[in-house]
């Protein structure tokens, strides 16, 4: 019997486990494939911000330009995670809530930004808002400058990052299902009650894992802002356009020094992103079979 | 812990725009002025203070120079364009934002400063790269960007032409040449200084073709000893060219200011700045005293050899033009 049993177990270990050696090698790749790919690409942007010491680093910084740059990032980043906050939540309480005509294709077209190119994210905001587009002639006529200016940047930023708190809520929401709201209406609470006691609370930490997210992208996002930015130095110019506009200057420190920046934020992302994916785990535990 | 940041922030907000000149203008300029406008931005506020009491303050927004021109047509409110080539400025006319006849309002073809092309190679040139013909001999790596999308290597693919057209005599033979040459250009950037940054940062490349004030800034930046500019005997005389954007300075209501402010380049002091930072000065007085620093090399003029701008444009970098025949093959 016990012979039987440890004959079982042993031959599970080899079913499950791949030779030694083999097993060291696929480490191996993995591990030299990080280094190479992230761990050296993250030590040289650092080691280039600081290369002619941390007086150079802070003057960088403290330049009025990369200040108008990082402001500027942040209001963004706030303006369009808000926004896509608000969006996300409804989206997904649609999606996974309710049965109605059409689903299938919101969920799609939520995913869009994804599947597109972010130069051609900007350029559709050009070809509305720009000179020669279709809303730009009557937008100049009644001075309102959209393109080449904060909404501008603020909208091409909202297209690129808008399916993040949606497609963090979409999966999490349907498999909660309805049945405690189901619950809270017949016991007589209304809708909005039932959002705020009932479903927001279920989902909170999912909530705050799309916002992480969506915030990350909308502080990192490039190609779409660099569209509809114009480059005007020290008023549109976000952290990731002015990164290359320094690194173009021969200004090496300072680009790497708004680099660093840009890494630090991926850095705390990342460990906040742990963090959450532990919540949302513990979260879903007690609802398991 | 909201409440506590949300005052920072705003006062970070408020904090941009506490400091407001009288008039605020906006240059969109090319890509290589970066320093050139840097410092004459300076010498223009000062000036202009110290006549009129009222303080300017000028905004720069540079990148290659078709897309800076599609950009300000596209809405980007340019109170002034100092492009690479005129015919960028001529695209943003012809969607009605500056009168046609712009070139004519200033002196010199509205181009107070001029360029050239120039060769910048490696320490002691190791191909030995004096002219034009040693940049189509087999195994030297010419840099150049994309004449589709950069003013400058329009200007660079221009001067080979005119080169070749003069040395062998018929279009033909400047189409073969021409075509040698850029089957030795491993990479096509999108703008001048891109090119710069492959050439000097990345180490790609035997030679780059460069605007003179381009060759000399790397030079600058990196050392006499890492690279030499070399300059060929006979070039093309690259005029950028500049003008205010009506529409948009009208509507603001920064027209004189702006013209003033083009008008500066034409002075002494203007001329000087454009010869400290390796550009060509019209001015004859201020070109002898910095007669040292430019070697003397043949120009000739794109209006002499190509018949003007919108030309050479449609000939050579329209689309199915020369160029696309070329690079095809």
């Amino acid at each position: 019997m016990s012979e039987l049993q440890s004959y079982l177990s042993s031959a599970r270990d080899d079913l499950r486990t791949e030779p030694r050696p083999v097993r060291i090698v696929i480490i191996a790749i993995a591990v030299i494939f990080l280094v190479v790919f992230v761990v050296l690409p993250l030590v040289v942007v650092f080691a280039q911000a600081f290369s002619k010491g941390i007086g150079a680093y802070l003057s960088a910084l403290s330049d009025p330009e990369a200040w108008s740059a990082i402001r500027l990032t942040l209001l963004v980043a706030a303006i369009s995670v808000s926004l896509n906050l608000v969006f996300g939540v409804i989206a997904a309480w649609a999606i996974a809530k309710f049965e109605f005509r059409g689903k299938t294709f919101l969920i799609s077209l939520i995913d869009l930004p994804f599947s597109v190119s972010p130069v051609i994210s900007g350029l559709v905001f050009v070809l509305l808002f720009g000179g020669q587009g279709y809303w730009g002639p009557w937008l100049q006529a009644h001075n309102i400058q959209v393109l080449f200016a904060v909404p501008g940047i603020a909208l091409a930023t909202i297209f690129v990052t808008f399916p993040f708190v949606a497609r963090a809520l979409i999966p999490l929401m349907q498999e909660q299902g309805t049945l405690e709201e189901e619950a809270a209406i017949s016991l007589g609470a209304s809708g909005l009650q039932t959002f705020f006691r009932v479903t927001l609370p279920n989902i909170k930490w999912g909530v705050l894992y799309g916002v992480l997210l969506c915030n990350a992208r909308a502080m990192g996002e490039f190609g779409a802002v660099s569209v509809v930015s114009g480059h005007i130095r020290g008023e549109t110019n976000t952290m990731p356009l002015l990164v290359e506009i320094l690194y173009n200057e021969y200004q090496f420190v300072s680009s790497f020094a708004i680099a660093s920046l840009l890494a630090m934020l991926a850095l705390i992302t990342l460990v906040a992103k742990t963090i959450l994916e532990q919540h949302l785990d513990e979260g879903q535990q007690p609802r398991g079979d | 812990m909201v409440r506590r940041i949300l005052p920072i922030l705003a006062g970070l907000l408020w904090a941009s725009s506490a400091f407001a000149a009288d008039v605020t203008l906006l240059n969109v300029s090319y890509d290589p002025t970066r320093e050139l406008y840097a410092d004459f931005n300076k010498a223009f506020a000062a000036a202009y203070q110290k006549e009129t009491g009222k303080s300017v303050e000028i905004k720069q927004s540079h990148g290659g120079s078709g897309s800076q021109a599609r950009a300000v047509i596209d809405g980007l409110q340019a109170d002034v364009v100092t492009l690479a080539l005129a015919y960028d400025i001529d695209a943003i006319a012809g969607k009605g934002l500056i009168p046609p006849d712009w070139q004519k309002r200033l002196p010199l073809n509205a181009s107070p400063y001029t360029s050239t092309i120039v060769f910048l190679v490696r320490k002691g040139n190791p191909k030995g790269i004096k002219d034009w013909d040693d940049l189509i001999k087999s195994g030297v790596s010419v840099i150049t960007p994309n004449p589709k999308t950069s003013g400058g290597a329009r200007w660079n693919y221009l001067a080979a032409w005119g080169y070749a057209l003069k040395k062998y005599g018929s279009a033909d033979k400047a189409k073969q040449f021409v075509g040698d040459l850029y089957r030795n250009v491993p990479v096509l950037d999108t703008g001048a200084r891109g090119s710069t940054v492959t050439f000097v940062e990345r180490a790609v490349g035997d030679v780059l073709l460069a605007w003179e004030n381009e060759a000399f800034l790397a030079q600058r930046q990196f050392g006499k000893d890492k690279f030499e500019i070399v300059s060929p005997p006979l070039s093309i005389l690259a005029e950028p060219p500049l003008s205010v954007v009506d529409k948009v300075a009208d509507k603001k209501g920064t027209r004189a200011v702006a013209e003033a402010y083009l008008k500066y380049w034409y002075t002494k002091e203007g001329q000087e700045i454009a010869a400290r930072n390796s550009y060509r000065p019209r001015d004859p007085e201020i070109a002898r005293e910095y007669q040292a620093s430019f070697a003397k090399v043949e120009l000739f003029t794109i209006d002499d050899v190509f018949g003007g701008w919108t030309k050479a444009q449609k000939e050579h970098f329209a689309e199915g033009g020369v160029f696309d025949q070329i690079y095809k093959n």
